[in-house]
């Protein structure tokens, strides 16, 4: 019973024309040509791996076939799948760091990828393992943004510091420390206000909620989560760019697997900026969220029914 | 992983052509495959790109690109038509009902920014003088109904709810009674985000289709979505027959090639787009920018066809040479200004050119009557000062300046800027269009400067 049963569930689902699969697509080759290699680079370049990405990974699976002498088209597959789960794990971690008290998590991330609801798994994951968690409302700005959180707070059994809505997200970050340095909290959640990562004075009020943390909880952990759409294409890359630059990100959480994208973004990001994948988001549900397993992620995108 | 225009890789794809004189098939094989990069850069799905590029090669291979002197241009102007032609060539509106209310339902995947266009859109209703109701379906998201009540208060437009309920059919059709008897003119139906490949929420959208029909079933898409957005578009047009699309978040710097993904998969046209968080910012979606845009090339395209139309080729061609071999003389810097009259204002001009600084504009003097003074100083010359074999002793100068009626000092300040021109015109000959522009925006545009061919 593979854990990713879920997402192939949601991947099995569609019966598009648009959905290749590469298992068909293997098959009907015999043996190994340029065409499979055409082939291959397109079922990458359709799980928004992106060009560039895309050609690199044929390019090692080239060299690859040719030094270790391959001739059969399965055979390259499972070279494939190894170079795939290679970039994506290649020096990295995917534990999340909780030192300190509290160990801070601050979730950044554009428009409506599935900042606040990531945070209500998360909250109540901590919850199941008998740890405190404080939650804060750091979304003053979008309508009802507070309102979500907190039923979100009470969906997983956390407290919840709050402002009203229009007031300065660093000024509750600034209380919610407080108050979760004096209750001794396990975790501190911080929920931020969905941004494009163009503007520039939304990316500064960013930098400046990071830095109070940074400043207050020397001693803490602090993981950035970075929340990625898995139906977001190219623009990804920027969003990685452009958010690590105002605030370390050590993480991606990549949402709405449980849809028939397949997020293969996250390949160019580790590539670019080794920002490994740390979380991942199958449902709207409060258990929809799972820890990163490479090769299971790798198997989805190749819609391999093997190691499931 | 800023992204290269296209236009610049196509130049530089021709670059080697240069002086080789026509375009073979295998170059526009190469020309298009930059194309397709560019399309796949931009998230535009790969089958959609194959078929883009099987009919733009067929137009491409008529004598059009192979037989142009700017083969790089030809191609961009074929892909920028085409282009326009599979987005839809004109803009389209939303459809008011002849029986009021026009019912507007809004539909997409899970954090689109249904909620937020539903009221940007109440909005641009009720500036036009109608009566906007909201209703409120996302009876599933946290605090979903809240956003809806807040965002209508603050545009002091009505939202509808009903306490408690999770059936959205009643409640929409509740919403359709409290329009009608409160001579609502138009009701928007905001619905919870789901998957395309949820069947029970699919079904519930087709329940509310069926018992209030709807005149506008719009599906709304996030601008930055990659391949998948045909998935949706395909899947949302096939259950629910939607009449148009919304492109939100157009505010960020994607390229946003899910608007072609998605309109070639449905046929359905974009009718707006999102440019902020801002409860003012929808605009009218204009195919052909949004061609542009995806394209990475600005206006560059408009202001290639105003150079088409003003320049001709052979001349052209004639000045390149006269550029490499060095003899650009006063007749042909007046040629240019010639030319450049037929193109509109210089200032119109120079501001389509990317990388120009708007401020440095300002101050630039483009006078288009300076350019008479020009014309004046230079048609005041002899041949042979004009075709540099004689050189414009001060002597001279006054002379020339009392045949044009100016003065020593501004034909001096002609000869300047001639000599300026010279000397760019000696380093652009060995340039790519894209840099010639960077360096344009870099230096300002000097007082009455002419351009060189495009
Ligand atoms: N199917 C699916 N939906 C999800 C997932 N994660 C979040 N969502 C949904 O996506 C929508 C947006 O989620 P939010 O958590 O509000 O996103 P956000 O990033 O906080 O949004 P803003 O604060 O408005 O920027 C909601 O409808 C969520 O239920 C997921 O993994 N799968
Ligand atoms: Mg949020």
């Amino acid at each position: 019973m593979g854990i990713f049963s879920k997402i192939k569930e949601g991947l099995s689902k569609t019966k598009n024309s648009f959905n290749e699969k590469l298992d068909s697509v293997i098959k009907a080759f015999r043996t190994v040509d340029e065409d499979l290699f055409e082939e291959l680079e397109e079922v990458l370049i359709m799980s928004d791996i992106g060009v560039n990405t895309s050609m690199e990974i044929i390019e090692r699976l080239r060299d690859t076939v040719l030094t270790k002498n391959i001739k059969e088209p399965e055979t390259v597959k499972n070279e494939l799948h190894e170079i795939l789960v290679n970039i994506l794990t290649e020096g990295t971690d995917s534990k999340i760091e909780t030192q300190g008290t509290p160990a801070v998590i601050m979730v950044i991330g554009v428009n409506g990828v599935g900042k606040t609801t990531s945070i209500g798994k998360i909250a109540a994951n901590y919850k199941k393992q008998g740890k405190s968690v404080v939650l804060a409302a750091a979304d003053t700005f979008r309508a009802g943004a507070i309102e979500q959180l907190e039923v979100w707070a009470d969906r997983a059994g956390a407290d919840i510091i709050k402002q009203q809505e229009g007031s300065d997200p660093a000024a509750v970050i600034f209380d919610a420390v407080n108050y979760a340095k004096n209750k001794k909290a396990d975790i501190l959640l911080c929920d931020t206000a969905g941004r494009l990562h163009n503007k520039k004075n939304l990316m500064e009020e960013l930098k400046k909620i990071y830095k109070i943390l940074d400043r207050e909880l020397p001693n803490s952990s602090k993981e950035v989560l970075l929340v990625l759409d898995a139906t977001t294409g190219q623009n990804a890359v920027m969003q990685a760019k452009l958010f690590k630059e105002a605030a370390d990100i050590t993480g991606i959480v990549l949402t709405k697997l449980d849809g028939t994208a397949k997020g293969g973004i996250v390949f160019a990001i580790k590539n670019e900026y080794d920002i490994p994948v740390k979380l991942i988001g199958v449902g709207e549900g409060i258990d929809d969220l799972m820890e990163f397993e490479a090769e299971d992620f790798v198997d989805a995108i190749l819609e391999t029914e093997e190691n499931a | 992983m800023a992204f290269e225009s296209l236009a610049e890789k196509l130049q530089s794809t021709f670059k080697k052509l240069k002086g080789k004189g026509k375009v073979s098939e295998k170059d526009l094989k190469d020309a298009m495959r930059e194309v397709k990069l560019a399309l796949l850069e931009a998230d535009v799905n790969f089958k959609v790109v194959k078929d883009f590029i099987n009919s733009v090669s067929e137009r491409a291979k008529g004598a059009e690109v192979l037989e142009s002197l700017t083969p790089a241009q030809q191609v961009i102007k074929i892909v920028n038509e085409e282009l326009v032609k599979l987005m839809g060539e004109k803009e389209e509106k939303i459809q008011i009902s002849s029986k009021p209310p026009t019912i507007i339902m809004m539909t997409g995947l899970q954090g689109a920014g249904k909620t937020t266009t539903a009221a940007k859109l109440g909005g641009i209703f009720k500036k036009q003088g109608k009566r906007p109701l909201l209703c409120a379906c996302d009876v599933y998201r946290p605090a979903a109904i809240k956003q809806l009540q807040v965002v209508g208060g603050q545009l002091q437009i009505p939202v509808f709810t009903v306490e408690g309920s999770t059936d959205v059919v009643d409640i929409s059709k509740q919403a359709l009674r409290h329009a009608e008897l409160h001579s609502n003119d138009i009701l928007i139906i905001d619905t919870a985000g789901r998957l395309h490949v949820d069947e029970e929420m699919m079904q519930e959208l087709k329940n509310i289709k069926a018992e209030i029909n709807p005149s506008e079933i719009l599906l709304v898409v996030d601008a930055m979505t990659g391949q998948d957005a045909v998935n949706v578009a395909e899947s949302f047009n096939n259950e629910l027959d939607i009449d148009g699309v919304i492109l939100t978040k157009l505010d960020g710097d994607t390229r946003g090639g899910a608007a072609i993904s998605v309109r070639a998969v449905t046929n359905k046209p974009i009718k707006f787009c999102g440019m902020g968080e801002k409860l003012t910012d929808l605009e009218v979606f204009h195919p052909d920018r949004m061609a542009s845009r995806i394209l990475g090339m600005g206006d560059v395209l408009s202001l290639i066809e105003k150079a088409e139309q003003a320049f001709d080729e052979k001349k052209a061609v004639e000045l390149e040479q006269k550029m490499r071999t060095q003899t650009f003389n006063y007749s042909d810097f007046l040629e240019q200004f010639e030319q450049m009259k037929n193109m509109g204002p210089l200032s119109q001009i120079a501001k389509m050119l990317p990388g120009v600084d708007a401020r440095a504009l300002e101050n630039a003097d483009l006078d288009d009557r300076k350019v008479l003074r020009v014309e004046a100083i230079i048609k005041s010359m002899t041949p042979g000062e004009r075709e540099l074999r004689d050189k414009i002793t001060p002597k001279r100068k006054e002379r020339i300046a009392k045949g044009s009626g100016t003065t020593v000092a501004q034909v001096n300040n002609l000869i300047k800027q001639f000599e300026q021109m010279q000397k760019m015109l000696k380093q652009f000959s060995g340039m790519n269009m894209n840099k010639k522009m960077k360096r344009l925006g870099k230096m300002g545009i000097p007082k009455n400067m002419g351009f060189p061919k495009f």
